[in-house]
């Protein structure tokens, strides 16, 4: 007799794909094969174990699952330095074109001009976004984005013999890529220590630079994950300049700045712009994401390989070596071409000044939730803030209330939580960005649950907060018993 | 503008409640000069209809391997793909959640990244496999960059002709460390000999010997695969370190080169060396099984400029597509789906090199495979693209690449084989 599993209401049990009874008939009809001598020079793989199931039940399968995720279009998200914003359905519909879609990326590129064309507006787009005109479209990802831009500053150097310049400045407010990125380009990483006052000040800035000898660059997020705008930028990419080191933007935070203020005139050299993030490319559950580098034309001739580039009428990919100087190919092909399509889309439909009511809105969304939260929770650093707002739970904490329980408070809310314990600099920081898509009415929510959290607090009400969610499809999971034991893909038992 | 919810009187009633009359105010550690820049030389805001236009203008101006005569491959694939991807894919509560931080309220994320896991482990022969890598090329990058880690040596060796986009992203991978490089022969310095099997022209190969020569030096035998369908007809890479490589030809689109699926497996003694995200089975508090991202140890956000790669995609909705498709063909769908390549693989051999002057050097593959002709290979592409036919790839000056899959028909075959004949008669070697 069949066990019953624990599906109740809406709340499905769903097996994996290997626990199934494997049906006799795969969820695809395929001619049948004429089994004719192989020509590959080596006998037919034998049976490989995979799941068998019919199209119905395959169906079932993803869909029950996909009801166990939160989504942007399920609510508020307001994860810090993330810009979960909406994700428009034209520019799904876009990418899908059967000229984009279906298009291989060696075809001769009489075939391709109008994707190389759209390529080339976006790379237009983003350098008059940015005033950073020398634009590569290829780098996958942010992280991929500042491989691609430390590279650069690393070709420019070696090609100017500056073998000496070794170090990159990074402060310790930074996302932990930009430490990893700069080691894997071969670099010493010198730590700017920002803890007093959340931003990188003129004199810790110049301590870190020393005489400069062997700086190489810098890398900053600006406005940085303590949601501040760095006020002594200019100032300090003045000194950077001059002791021969270039300025490394990560474009993370952009959605603070685009259409209001160019990185340029912050005196950036090359930074990355996450197309999944300012410009409203799906998440998708981490990926794929997009990271194209936009530079000055002092640093152009170092970006990766391949550009596209404009001859009167026509449109090429650069050949490979047309470019000596280049730092070289990051990735097969391109870049993510169909990613491209979706942010062209959403910045033709914004224009310039729907882009720059985009990074007004955010900025004072992040302000409304700061100032309605202040009196609740610890600033660590006075406002105003840009996009995103940070706060602590010191103030909770004293009464045995953490950032997590107050995170996993937010989910029995039905709300995403904050992006937690980061920055590295606050302790137990709650980074908030809220973006420009949200309603006032949903910003209203997410102070009100924020609100109640506190008073709870504060009233001795903290067991339940301990506990939550109690409503989500699983309660707090044992992330030890994962690192402990580690079970990492379905075995025959 | 319809993305954007704000009225003149809610964003007054939110700058009142901050205490502010202008946005500006919020703006005050802005460089003057820098603030409210107004020369951008581009258009204002557009409706739905005027940017699909423009977006139907450029998609039209190309020529997609979908009007048929498409015999291109070379590391991206045509291939057929069910409607239920990108029903799934689509779906709001995948393509539009965040990488699951959250593990309480992503388990259908974090579930198909397991399933994928598991997929691609049982399809390389490989104990275990990362949530997933940006394409083929930075995969195969990072497979270097680990063999690096495990044997602390400097020196790679590619054994079997590589992709060249593949060979260009290691190099400049590489060309960051000191002492680090590409080098055609084993020592006892080198970390790896990468094994690309089918090869860039085409050529499946065996591992025995390689594995013989890597235990010799004490180097890691790593195998690279650019069309993952070749896994359900040739054996599995078992005897390898590290199995990397594309997987786009599963669920995803040509999408003119991205986004594509990097994937990545290796042996469990591996593992703390791993670049990139994995998910691990584990329980809640109530005792129910759930998943979650684990080992982050080895990560950026954790370990910083000691990770072992600055990665932090899981490259998830690809993975995703790869999952949902694995699934529609299952064990017999994908075995049938690599006999079904290579027979039409087969019946284009046969009818090419019934061409005369046509010849095929190498008589083993397993969807395409190089054709030798007297004349210039560019020249001759490019008459067959002047007959809509996209012939493959010029691999060197007297060879093509040429690639079926089960979308080319016999009739466009037929078509290839005439045009061919036609071509090599007009144009003089």
């Amino acid at each position: 007799m069949t066990q019953i599993d624990d599906t109740r209401g809406l709340d499905y049990h769903e097996s994996l794909l290997w626990e199934k009874a494997r049906s006799d008939t795969p969820g695809v009809d395929l001619p049948t094969p004429e089994n004719k001598p192989l020509r590959t020079g080596q006998n037919a793989r034998a049976e490989i174990g995979l799941p068998q199931i019919s199209e119905p039940q395959a169906v079932r399968h993803f869909v029950r699952l996909s009801t166990k995720n939160y989504s942007i279009d399920h609510g508020f998200f307001p994860l810090g330095s993330c810009t979960m914003k909406h994700n428009p359905r034209l520019n799904e519909k876009m990418a899908r074109l059967p000229g984009f879609a279906h298009l291989h990326p060696l075809q001769p590129m009489e075939t391709t001009q109008g994707a190389l064309a759209l390529m080339c507006e976006l790379q237009r787009w983003l350098g008059e976004l940015t005033g950073l005109p020398g634009v590569c479209l290829t780098p996958a990802a942010g992280a991929h984005g500042e491989l691609a831009g430390i590279m650069t500053i690393r070709a420019a150097h070696l090609h100017k013999g500056h073998h000496h310049k070794t170090v990159i400045l990074v402060p310790d407010s930074a996302h932990g890529t930009n430490p990893a990125t700069a080691a894997m380009c071969g670099y010493t990483i010198r730590t700017i220590p920002t803890r007093e006052t959340g931003r990188v000040t003129l004199s810790a800035f110049k301590e870190a630079l020393g005489d400069g000898y062997d700086v190489a660059g810098m890398m900053v997020t600006n406005p940085n994950t303590c949601g501040l705008f760095e006020k002594d930028i200019r100032e300090i990419s003045d000194l950077l300049h001059k002791a021969g080191g270039y300025f490394y933007g990560d474009g993370a935070n952009f959605n603070a700045l685009v259409g209001k203020i160019r990185p340029s005139d912050l005196g950036v050299d090359v930074m990355h712009i996450n197309l999944h993030k300012t410009f409203s490319t799906p998440h998708g559950g981490g990926g794929p994401g997009s990271g194209p580098i936009c530079c000055t034309p002092e640093l152009a001739p170092y970006m990766p390989t391949p550009i596209v580039i404009k001859d009167q009428n026509t449109y090429r990919l650069e050949q490979a070596g047309e470019r000596p100087t280049s730092c070289g190919q990051l990735k097969g092909f391109h870049g993510q071409f169909g990613m491209h399509v979706r942010a062209l889309s959403y910045m033709m439909s914004h224009g310039k000044d729907g882009l720059k009511r985009v990074s007004e809105d955010a900025v004072i969304h992040a302000n409304y939730i700061l100032s309605q939260l202040q009196d609740d929770y610890h600033v660590p650093y006075a406002g105003p803030c840009m996009h995103e707002c940070l706060l602590t739970d010191k103030i909770q904490k004293e009464k045995g209330v953490t950032t997590l329980d107050i995170a996993k408070t937010l989910i029995e809310y039905g709300m995403h939580p904050m992006t937690v314990y980061f920055p590295l600099v606050v302790q137990g920081a709650m980074l908030i960005e809220p973006t420009e898509t949200e309603s006032q009415a949903e910003l209203d929510r997410f102070i009100h649950v924020m609100k109640m959290v506190a008073q709870d607090v504060t009233a001795g009400r903290t067991d339940t907060l301990h506990t939550y969610p109690v409503s989500a499809p699983r309660r707090r999971l044992d992330e030890v018993k994962a690192a402990k034991e580690p079970n990492l893909r379905w075995k025959v038992s | 503008m319809r993305y954007l919810p704000q009225t003149k009187k809610s964003r007054d009633n939110m700058l009142s409640a901050i205490g502010v009359t202008h946005v500006d105010a919020l703006f005050t550690d802005v460089p003057a000069e820098a603030l409210n820049h107004n020369q951008f030389n581009l258009p204002d805001h557009q409706g739905e209809l005027a940017v699909e236009r423009t977006m139907n203008q450029y998609a039209n101006q190309n020529r997609p391997a979908s009007a048929g005569r498409f015999f291109l491959g070379a590391g991206a694939y045509y291939h057929h793909i069910p409607a239920t991807v990108d029903y799934i894919i689509q779906r709001s509560e995948f393509l539009t959640a965040y990488t699951p931080y959250q593990p309480e309220i992503a388990q259908g994320t974090l579930q198909v990244i397991f399933e994928y896991q598991t997929f691609i482990a049982q399809l390389t022969g490989q104990d275990i496999a990362n949530a997933s890598m940006y394409d083929g090329a930075t995969s195969c990058a990072e497979a270097g960059l680990m063999a690096m880690r495990v044997t602390g040596r400097k020196k790679i060796m590619i054994g079997t002709p590589l992709h060249p986009h593949y060979r260009e992203t290691l190099m400049a991978y590489l060309n960051n460390l000191p002492d680090a490089d590409i080098e055609d022969h084993i020592t006892s310095d080198t970390a790896c000999v990468i094994i690309q099997s089918p090869d860039f022209l085409g050529v499946p190969h065996a591992y025995d010997d390689w594995r013989k020569r890597c235990d010799a030096v004490g180097a890691l035998l790593v195998v690279v695969v650019t069309e993952i369908v070749s896994l359900g007809l040739l054996p599995a890479p078992a005897q390898a370190d590290i199995v990397c490589g594309e997987a786009q030809s599963i669920g995803l689109a040509l999408s003119y080169g991205g986004p594509h699926l990097g994937f990545f497996a290796c042996r469990e003694k591996y593992l703390r060396q791993m670049p990139g995200r994995l998910c691990g089975r584990t329980v809640d508090a109530d005792g129910k099984p759930g998943f979650v991202l684990t080992l982050s140890t080895r990560e950026q956000h954790i370990r910083r400029e000691k990770a072992t790669s600055n990665i932090c995609t899981n490259q998830g909705l690809c993975a995703l597509a790869f999952t949902v498709h694995m699934s529609l063909l299952g064990e017999d769908g994908f075995k049938t789906l690599a006999r079904l390549n290579h027979e039409k693989a087969c019946y284009l051999a046969d009818a090419l090199s019934g061409v005369k002057h046509v010849k095929l050097p190498n008589p083993h593959f397993f969807n395409e495979f190089v054709i030798e002709i007297p004349q210039k290979s560019d020249v001759v592409l490019d008459h067959l693209r002047r007959r809509d036919i996209i012939g493959g790839y010029a691999v060197s000056d007297h060879h093509i690449l040429v690639t079926a899959t089960e979308m080319t028909t016999d009739d466009d075959i037929n078509m290839y084989a005439r045009a061919l004949s036609d071509i090599l008669t007009e144009v003089s070697a």
